[in-house]
C-alpha cells in the first residue's frame, strides 16, 4: 500500500538526485491536523469587482490577509473573487496577478476561485468568461509543485462570497482537508449552509451510518467523521465482522453485521440508529465491489453483483431513509468512481455502478433538499489501498505517478475528509453535486 | 466513567437482564485457532461484545470468565483480556472455573450481583482451547527440580538430580479423565447411555437434528448479531450442513467398545474437542435504558446440583436431572410453562439419557422424591437453533453461548408473538456437577 518512491523521493540523497533527472517529484501532502493554521501563510485576495468583505471574512478566521502582490513573501493561499466577471477580457487582471505570485505560493499552499456558472450567465460574453475561469484555473492547477492544488466555487446565483453556504465550501478548499482535491469546481447553490460552531468538531452531536465500513476507504471515513464529534455506526457483511469490530472500536461506535443488498436492510439500519442513537443524520454509502472482467467475457452473476452492491442497494437504502418520515434531515454522500466518469478498461459493470451512482445523486438532490437534506458523492481517482496495491507495478505507477497533478496516490484519509465535509453543515449548499479526489489525475478530467 | 448502583427494590432484588451476546464461531481443535491462546479468543470475543453495543473505553461493573484448560501463568486471565480489549482500563475482571459450568455459572454469579445492587453492568464469559492446551512436567521431574532449588551444596543437587528417571522426563498432556475414576468422560456417559438403555438411532437422530437445526440458524442470520468472525473462521468449523442418518450411522463408536452391542457412542454423537470464546453483557434494567440498549431477557434463576459418580450412585454427566426439579419446584413451574430447552449435548446420550430419567416414574421416585414423573419435554423446544454436537464445546465459553442464543429467541418470540416466554438452560459438568438456570423475555 504504501508509496516507497514518495517516502524516498522526499529525504536527501535521494531527493536532490531526482531534481537533477528531472523524475517527478511528489511532495508529502499537507493533510489535516487539529490546531493547525488553515493555510500556511498570508493569503492574497484578487477579486474582478470589490472584495472587501470576503477579505474581512478571512481575516475573521485568522488569517493575515494582503490586497496585493508586492511583498514577495511565501504566501499560503490565492483567493480569487471573479463573480463579476461579464466579459473574457476582466480575466486578465486577476489571473496574471496570480500568476505574479505562484512562486512564493508556499508548500501545501491554495489557489481557490470563486465564480458563477456559466450556464446561468446572461449573456454570451459572461458564459464565455465564466466557462473561461474553469480553463484558467485547471490549467493552473497543473503548473503548481509542492502539494499545492487549485480549485474553484461556482456560486449559484443569489449565492454571495460571504454567504455561509459559500465560506464553508471555500474553508473546506483552503484547508489540508482537501489534501487530495485538486482542479475541481464545487457548485454552491442556495440552502441552510452554516459554518460550524467547533470547527476541529463540525459533525458534534450527529449520527453517521458508514457502509463497507470494515477496511479500506469506509474505515477511513468511520475514523475521520469520529473525529469531527459523530456517532458512527459501521456496517458491514457478517463475514467481515472482526476488522468491522476493530474499527468500530476505534471510532467509539457500533459495529452492524449486515447485508445492504438484504430487502430489509435500509429498515434495519434506520431501526439501529434510532434505537442507539436515537436517529440516523448522515448516510454514507460507501460499500462496494469489483469483479473486473473485459465486457466480451462478462457473465451475469458478475455485473449483477456489482450492480446489487453498488448502486441498487443505495437506491433502495435511500427510498427507506426518504419513506422513514420522522428523522431529521438526512446528509447523504456516495461513493462514486472516477472509473465512472472517464470509463475503465474492464470495469463496465463497475463503471456502469459508480456512473449510475452520479447520476442517482444528481436525480435525488430534489427529494432530499424537500427534506431539509442533501444527497452528494465523492469519486476517488487512484487511492492507496490493499485494492489498488494489487493492481500490476507498472499501471500502478502510471495511475498514481504520471496521471494526476499531485504525482501520487490518495490516502483513504483524503476521500474521508471529503466526505465528512459533504456530511456537515459547511456544505448546507452543496447538493446533487460529485466531488472528485483524485488530485486532478487525467482520468475523468 | 464510574456509576453508582442505585438502590435496590423494595424486596432488597432488582432485575438482572441480558443484553446481548457475541463470541467467536467456534473451531474445531488444532483447526483455524490452533495459534490462539485463551487470552488471544477471549480479547476478541470481548472486544467483538464492545463493538456490538458501543461499549469502546467504558468501564464495566465487572468481568467474570474462565477457562478449563488453563496455562498457569493465565492466573489472571480475564483482566488481562480486559486490558487487551477495547474496554476501560479501569474494568475489573475475575476468573472462575467449574468444568464446562464455567460460562453459565459466570452469568448467574455477575447477575446475583446485579440483582443485589452491587453493580450496574457486567460482562460473563468463558474460553477454552484445545489446541493450546498447557502441558505439564511429570511429578517425578516436578519433585526433582523442586528439590534441586531448594539444595544449597554440591552434594545435596547431585542427590537430587540423582532421583530424575527417564519417564519423568515425558510431558504430561491434560486430558479429560476423572480423577477419582480413571475414565474418560466419553466412558463415564457410554455406561450412562447403556443404562438408560439409549439407542444408536436415537442418538444420532438427536446429532443431525442438531447440525440441521444449527444450519438452519446461519441461514437465517440469527447468528448475525451473537457472532463476530475471527482467525478467518465465519461459522462453526464443527458445523456439518449435510450431514445425514447414512453418514452418521456409519461411524464406529469411539466410546464404551467394551459394551459390545450397547456401544453407541461415535464421534458424530459425541461433541469434538473445541476451540473459541463467548461473552455474555448483562446489566440491570436502569444501565440498559439509560445507555437505549436493548433487553432480550430477564435471569431469573439458576441451581447447581451435584451426584456421587464416584460410586457408582449416579451418572458422571447426570447432575443437571437434580438440579432442574429442584429450580422448577422453587418457582413452582413445570415443563409445560416452557417455550424453549436449551440441553447442553455434550453427547447426544447426555440429552437423551435427562429426558427418559424425567419421564421415567422410578427416577423420579427413588432419585428425586416426587410422587409423579417430571414429564415429557416436547422435542421441538428443544435446542431449536442447535446446540454443541453441532457447533461444538469450548468448555467454558458453552454457556455464554447458549444464554446469549436463548435470551435472542426468547426476545424473536416476544417481538413476534407479544408475549413472554420462558427458556430453561441445563449444562451438565465433569465432577459430577451440573448448572441449570431460568431465563425469561424482558
Amino acid at each position: 500500500m504504501a508509496d516507497a518512491y514518495l517516502k524516498l523521493v522526499n529525504s536527501p540523497p535521494a531527493s536532490g538526485i531526482a531534481k537533477k533527472l528531472g523524475l517527478p517529484r511528489p511532495a508529502e501532502l499537507r493533510r489535516y491536523r487539529r490546531g493547525q493554521p488553515l493555510v500556511p501563510g498570508p493569503a492574497l485576495v484578487l477579486a474582478s469587482g470589490p472584495a472587501e468583505s470576503l477579505a474581512g471574512q478571512l481575516a475573521g478566521w485568522g488569517l493575515e490577509v494582503r490586497r496585493d502582490t508586492a511583498s514577495g513573501e511565501k504566501l499560503g493561499a490565492i483567493i480569487l473573487d471573479l463573480t463579476t466577471v461579464s466579459d473574457p477580457r476582466e480575466l486578465s487582471g486577476p489571473m496574471l496577478a496570480a500568476g505574479a505570485s505562484l512562486r512564493t505560493l508556499a508548500p501545501g499552499g491554495r489557489v481557490v476561485s470563486i465564480s458563477r456558472p456559466a450556464a446561468s450567465a446572461p449573456t454570451p460574453a459572461a458564459a464565455a468568461a465564466r466557462q473561461g475561469v474553469q480553463g484558467a484555473v485547471r490549467s493552473l492547477a497543473r503548473e503548481l509543485r509542492a502539494g499545492a492544488t487549485a480549485n474553484g466555487l461556482l456560486l449559484a446565483d443569489g449565492v454571495g462570497p460571504v454567504d455561509p453556504n459559500a465560506l464553508g465550501g471555500l474553508q473546506f478548499l483552503l484547508s489540508a482537508r482537501s489534501a487530495y482535491v485538486d482542479g475541481q469546481f464545487l457548485l454552491v447553490g442556495p440552502g441552510g449552509g452554516r459554518l460550524p460552531k467547533d470547527a476541529d468538531r463540525p459533525l458534534a452531536g450527529r449520527t453517521a451510518v458508514v457502509t463497507g465500513a470494515a477496511r479500506g476507504i469506509g474505515a477511513a471515513i468511520a475514523k475521520v467523521l469520529h473525529r469531527d464529534g459523530a456517532r458512527v455506526i459501521c456496517v458491514d457483511l457478517p463475514a467481515a465482522g472482526e476488522e468491522l469490530a476493530k474499527v468500530s472500536n476505534a471510532a467509539g461506535g457500533i459495529a452492524l453485521q449486515l447485508d445492504i443488498t438484504s430487502d430489509d436492510a435500509g429498515a434495519r439500519i434506520l431501526e439501529h440508529a434510532r434505537s442507539r442513537y436515537g436517529g440516523l443524520d448522515i448516510m454514507v454509502h460507501n460499500a462496494g465491489i469489483t469483479r473486473d472482467k473485459l465486457l466480451a467475457n462478462m457473465d451475469q452473476a458478475r455485473w449483477d453483483s456489482v450492480i446489487d452492491v453498488n448502486m441498487a442497494a443505495q437506491l433502495r437504502i435511500n427510498d427507506a431513509l426518504l419513506a422513514s418520515g420522522a428523522d431529521q434531515a438526512p446528509r447523504v454522500v456516495c461513493l462514486a468512481s472516477t472509473s465512472g466518469i472517464a470509463g475503465n478498461r474492464g470495469q463496465t459493470n463497475y463503471a456502469a455502478s459508480k456512473a449510475g451512482v452520479i447520476g442517482m445523486v444528481a436525480a435525488s438532490a430534489a427529494a432530499f433538499a424537500d427534506r431539509g437534506g442533501a444527497i452528494n458523492a465523492v469519486a476517488p481517482g487512484f487511492i492507496e489501498t490493499e485494492m489498488t496495491a494489487r493492481i500490476p507495478w507498472g499501471t500502478r505507477e502510471v495511475a498514481r505517478r504520471m496521471l494526476p497533478s499531485l504525482q501520487q496516490g490518495g490516502l483513504p484519509v483524503d476521500v474521508a475528509e471529503a466526505v465528512a465535509f459533504l456530511a456537515g453543515d459547511a456544505a448546507g449548499g452543496v447538493n446533487g453535486q460529485t466531488l472528485r479526489v483524485c488530485g486532478q489525475s487525467l482520468v475523468g478530467a | 466513567m464510574a456509576s453508582t448502583p442505585a438502590s435496590p427494590a423494595a424486596d432488597g432484588i432488582r432485575k438482572a437482564v441480558v443484553i446481548g451476546g457475541n463470541r467467536t464461531p467456534f473451531a474445531r481443535a488444532n483447526g483455524a485457532y490452533a495459534q490462539a491462546s485463551n487470552q488471544d479468543m477471549l480479547t476478541a470475543a470481548l472486544d467483538g461484545l464492545v463493538a456490538r453495543f458501543g461499549l469502546a473505553d467504558e468501564q464495566i461493573g465487572e468481568v467474570a470468565a474462565g477457562a478449563v484448560l488453563k496455562h498457569s501463568r493465565d492466573f489472571n486471565l480475564t483482566r488481562e483480556a480486559v486490558l487487551g480489549s477495547a474496554l476501560a482500563p479501569t474494568t475489573p475482571a475475575y476468573d472462575l472455573q467449574q468444568a464446562c459450568a464455567t460460562g453459565l455459572e459466570t452469568v448467574m454469579g455477575l447477575a446475583n450481583k446485579i440483582k443485589l445492587g452491587q453493580i450496574e453492568s457486567a460482562i460473563a464469559g468463558g474460553v477454552d482451547s484445545a489446541s493450546d492446551a498447557p502441558i505439564a512436567v511429570s511429578e517425578g521431574l516436578r519433585t526433582v527440580l523442586l528439590e534441586l532449588n531448594r539444595a544449597k551444596t554440591l552434594k545435596q543437587k547431585a542427590a537430587a538430580a540423582a532421583k530424575l528417571r527417564p519417564k519423568d522426563l515425558a510431558p504430561v498432556a491434560p486430558g479429560t479423565a476423572e480423577p477419582r475414576t480413571g475414565l474418560s468422560m466419553g466412558e463415564h456417559q457410554a455406561l450412562t447411555t447403556a443404562a438408560w438403555d439409549i439407542s444408536r438411532a436415537a442418538q444420532d437422530e438427536l446429532a443431525l437434528a442438531s447440525h440441521r437445526s444449527l444450519a438452519a440458524a446461519y441461514e437465517r442470520g440469527f447468528f448475525d448479531d451473537l457472532i463476530t468472525p475471527y482467525r478467518g473462521l465465519t461459522r462453526d468449523g464443527n458445523l456439518r450442513a449435510d450431514t445425514s442418518l447414512e453418514k452418521l450411522g456409519a461411524l464406529q463408536p469411539v466410546f464404551g467398545r467394551n459394551l459390545g452391542d450397547k456401544a453407541t457412542m461415535t464421534a458424530g454423537n459425541s461433541t469434538p474437542l473445541t476451540d473459541g470464546a463467548s461473552a455474555v453483557l448483562i446489566g440491570s434494567e436502569d444501565y440498559a435504558r439509560s445507555r437505549d440498549l436493548p433487553m432480550l431477557a430477564s435471569i431469573v434463576d439458576a441451581e447447581a446440583a451435584a451426584v456421587d459418580f464416584v460410586h457408582g450412585k449416579e451418572g458422571l454427566l447426570m447432575a443437571p436431572a437434580y438440579a432442574v426439579p429442584r429450580l422448577l419446584a422453587r418457582h413452582q413451574l413445570t415443563f409445560e410453562d416452557f417455550d424453549f430447552f436449551e440441553i447442553h449435548e455434550a453427547f447426544a446420550g447426555t440429552v437423551l439419557c435427562h429426558l427418559s430419567a424425567w419421564e421415567s416414574e422410578e427416577f423420579c421416585r427413588n432419585k428425586l422424591g416426587l410422587d409423579a414423573p417430571l414429564g415429557k419435554i416436547d422435542r421441538s423446544k428443544i435446542n431449536v437453533n442447535g446446540s454443541s454436537l453441532a457447533a461444538g464445546h469450548p468448555f467454558a465459553a458453552t454457556g455464554g453461548r447458549i444464554v446469549a442464543t436463548l435470551a435472542k429467541l426468547l426476545h424473536e418470540q416476544a417481538e413476534s408473538e407479544g408475549r413472554r416466554g420462558r427458556g430453561l438452560i441445563s449444562v451438565c459438568a465433569a465432577g459430577g456437577m451440573g448448572v441449570v438456570g431460568i431465563l425469561e423475555a424482558c
